[in-house]
């Protein structure tokens, strides 16, 4: 947290300041915890659009982003956390952004660490990149058996791809312009980030991962129940497996 | 029992003709009430019209049934080849219902993007 602050408000690098640069943030039912995310971000970034993507929620999650001068691109009804963020990745492709900064809606995410994240695309050493809760052991990293999950993934991908891959199901990212053409044409479905990583390696996109610390949500429920979980590796691992024997995607203009 | 081993009764054939042919009418009207696209509609034509020419053709489903090493009961084709178009239309059905909620999503992208552009547009 300590290097985190460090980067707070008036901290940021003059490199991404001449960027455009856009905070993308899924938000489904998240009324309660919206304001306060778009708060963060723009403590952080005061010049950042910030895209919140309604998922067709029922509470207004809408009316509480754009309260607070957020953008809001409000989905019909519920597509799900890929078709969402994808929404938000076509904005930033149409519009022409630099960089985009993913967030989510919940509050886990904290923005202060969007100078750490950044540094590696910045750098050009990287397309995305990832904040992990696995580099070091900080932070809020999941109950038990989601981490062990979270392991299996991250050795399956780890596996598949190559590179080192640490919590492919991050979904607290930076992306370049190249990455966001990517996202904006292809993006998977229902639980996204790990199939996404296992599309932008076979892209030919430079992934790196950044230690950061998570929080627990501050509000609403988290999107995987007990039940679902199962449902969940299932089919994710279906999708990695599947994503292999796919033509690697190009990487759109 | 032992009499009846190996031939299809006259019966079943019958029967099975009649739900073939009447399987055939439906879809056909179907598609004549524009209910029914021809897309869709031609596997269960083709279920119909298999099931009709097994049906019928008694000795050519013994036949079958003897290289499929079917004993006793040759009528036992007629529900694997029913069950196994029904699975190939139920899989042609998944990949529509996939495709349909693609287009969905891209529908529903689509649409957020453009609302906001016109809220933009009108002072929004």
């Amino acid at each position: 947290m300590a290097e985190a602050l460090q980067q707070a408000p008036g901290g940021l690098d003059p490199r991404l300041a001449a960027l455009r640069r856009m905070a993308l943030v899924p938000a489904y039912n998240e009324e309660g915890s919206i304001g306060a995310v778009i708060e963060e971000i723009r403590a952080v970034d005061p010049e950042i659009e910030i895209v919140v993507v309604d998922d067709g929620s029922r509470d207004d999650t809408a009316g509480a982003a754009a309260a607070k001068g957020a953008r809001v691109l409000r989905l019909p009804f519920n597509v799900g956390i890929g078709g969402a963020v994808q929404t938000g990745y076509r904005y930033a492709h149409e519009r022409g952004f630099d960089l985009a900064l993913r967030v989510d809606g919940d509050g886990q995410h904290d923005p202060a660490w969007f100078g750490v994240l950044a540094k590696p695309v910045l750098a050009g050493h990287a397309d995305i990149a990832v904040g992990s809760r696995f580099i070091g052991r900080k932070g809020y990293r999941s109950s038990r058996s989601r981490r062990q999950a979270i392991r299996v993934l991250a050795w399956t991908v780890t596996l598949l791809v190559g590179g080192r891959v640490t919590d492919p199901t991050s979904g607290f990212q930076v992306t370049n312009r190249r990455a966001i053409a990517l996202f904006a044409a292809y993006y998977p479905h229902d639980y996204p980030e790990v199939e996404a990583t296992v599309l932008a390696a076979k892209a030919g996109l430079r992934r790196a991962e950044v230690p950061v610390e998570m929080r627990e949500r501050s509000a609403g429920r988290s999107s995987i129940g007990a039940v679902r979980s199962v449902y969940y590796m299932v089919k994710v691992m279906l999708a990695i497996f599947v994503a292999v024997f796919r033509r690697p995607p190009e990487v759109p203009a | 029992m032992i009499a009846a081993a190996g031939v299809t009764p006259l019966a079943v054939a019958i029967a099975g003709a009649c739900a073939s042919v009447l399987l055939v009418l439906v879809v056909l009207e179907l598609i004549r009430k524009r209910r029914l696209r021809e897309r869709y509609a031609l596997l269960w034509l083709a279920t119909g019209v298999v099931l009709l020419v097994l049906s019928l053709w008694r000795s050519g489903l013994n036949t079958i049934a003897g290289w499929l090493g079917v004993k006793g009961y040759p009528p036992a084709v007629l529900f694997a080849v029913a069950t196994l178009f029904i699975l190939l239309v139920l899989l042609d059905y998944s990949t529509v219902i996939s495709k349909l909620a693609d287009q969905n999503t891209i529908l529903a992208q689509r649409l957020a993007l453009l609302e906001e552009k016109l809220g933009q547009r009108h002072g929004g």
